[in-house]
């Protein structure tokens, strides 16, 4: 029996199973709900597995690279955020400066208000700098948090917390700002919670999906060029 | 499907060769991105193209592919603990500075666009 447990306890194909099947009762439950805000598949994904994870111990690590058969398909499915954009890209017609100019704005913003809060509400030097990066899609925030000083596992972690955020409460602002278009909103929404904002988005409105992706990819390379200049005044 | 796959997974690969070769932090699949929109555009796709299809496919499960990296959050519960007031209200505070920031920077310069091109006579 205690065999039994032990291959539970580590074998990769249980670690699929258990996401998948927790993805599809979240895809259940969105419908179910009718597209309730918080029955995100993704977040109830995380919930519950992260909770069997804990009860049962399984080692993160030995989970992760179980998984990894999942996770490679984030890399391919970034790239078929081209897909539709490509769709929507007419609409972006003579509003190619004003895009990047307010995603470059929005990246100093992000790195800025994310370092000083957390330094103002005492937060340690490397909280600070593994904070910086947040809104840069999962692997730049890893990789930039490394290169600043951070801890580049759990900047990956504070990138999917605020994706979350953005998938839970970026529709409901956006209704209660009175952003309608669609444009406004993608380019807002990838420029804060990267591919999980996005995710929502493509699932509700394909047009602001699609500028949401562009703006993903944008604010990756916007935050990996200003946060060294910025480090400097910053830290 | 495995043609469209073949697009999309080959676009990623040159992405990856391209930020190596240019020395680069930015991700080889964000360069893989704007690779397979050159040849959709070049190639004038349509719905039917197979990189078209597949992406379609793999996008409607974007959601599924976020879990493995979000359930590194339980491995740093005791750091979130020591820390969690500056991180929750950072995390939200500049989330929601950032969102509104260029919500209202595009919103505000694609209106003035929109008047300007009012104005053009015809």
């Amino acid at each position: 029996m205690s065999d039994v447990v032990e291959w539970a306890r580590t074998s990769p194909l249980v670690f699929i199973a258990a996401t998948l099947a927790a993805y599809q009762g979240g895809c259940w439950l969105r419908t179910r709900t009718g597209g309730h805000p918080l029955a995100q598949p993704a977040v109830i994904g995380i919930v519950v597995v992260g909770a069997l994870v804990v009860l049962v111990d399984v080692d993160y690590a030995a989970y992760r690279s179980g998984v990894e058969v999942i996770a490679f398909w984030l890399g391919p499915a970034t790239v078929a955020l081209a897909v539709p954009l490509h769709r929507h890209l007419h609409r972006l017609q003579g509003l190619v400066l004003p895009m990047l100019l307010a995603l470059v704005a929005g990246a100093a913003v992000s790195i800025t208000t994310g370092v000083l809060l957390a330094r103002w509400l005492g937060g340690s030097d490397v909280i600070e700098r593994t904070v910086a990066p947040k809104a840069a899609t999962t692997p730049v925030a890893i990789a930039l948090a490394d290169d600043l000083g951070g801890i580049g596992p759990l900047a990956s972690v504070f990138a999917i917390l605020v994706g979350i955020l953005g998938a839970i409460l970026g529709p409901w602002l956006f209704r209660a700002l009175r952003i309608r278009d669609p444009r406004t909103r993608g380019l807002a929404m990838g420029a804060v919670s990267h591919g999980i904002g996005t995710s929502r988005l493509l699932h509700d409105d394909e047009q602001a999906g699609a500028f949401a992706g562009l703006s993903m990819g944008l604010t990756a390379l916007a935050t990996a060029l200003l946060l060294p200049l910025l480090a400097f005044l910053l830290f | 499907m495995i043609t469209g796959l073949v697009w999309l997974v080959t676009c990623q690969a040159v992405g990856e060769v391209l930020v190596r070769l240019l020395d680069v932090d930015v991700p080889g699949p964000v360069v893989g991105m704007i690779l397979l929109l050159v040849v959709l555009r070049w190639h004038r796709a349509d719905d039917d193209h197979p990189a078209v299809l597949a992406g379609s496919r793999l996008l409607e499960h974007l959601q599924l592919l976020f879990i493995p990296a979000g359930v590194g959050i339980v491995a740093y519960g005791a750091l979130l603990r020591a820390d969690a007031v500056p991180i929750a209200v950072s995390l939200l505070v500049s989330w929601l500075v950032g969102i509104v920031a260029v919500a209202a920077i595009f919103g505000g310069l694609r209106r003035r666009h929109g008047r300007r091109l009012a104005r053009r006579p015809a």
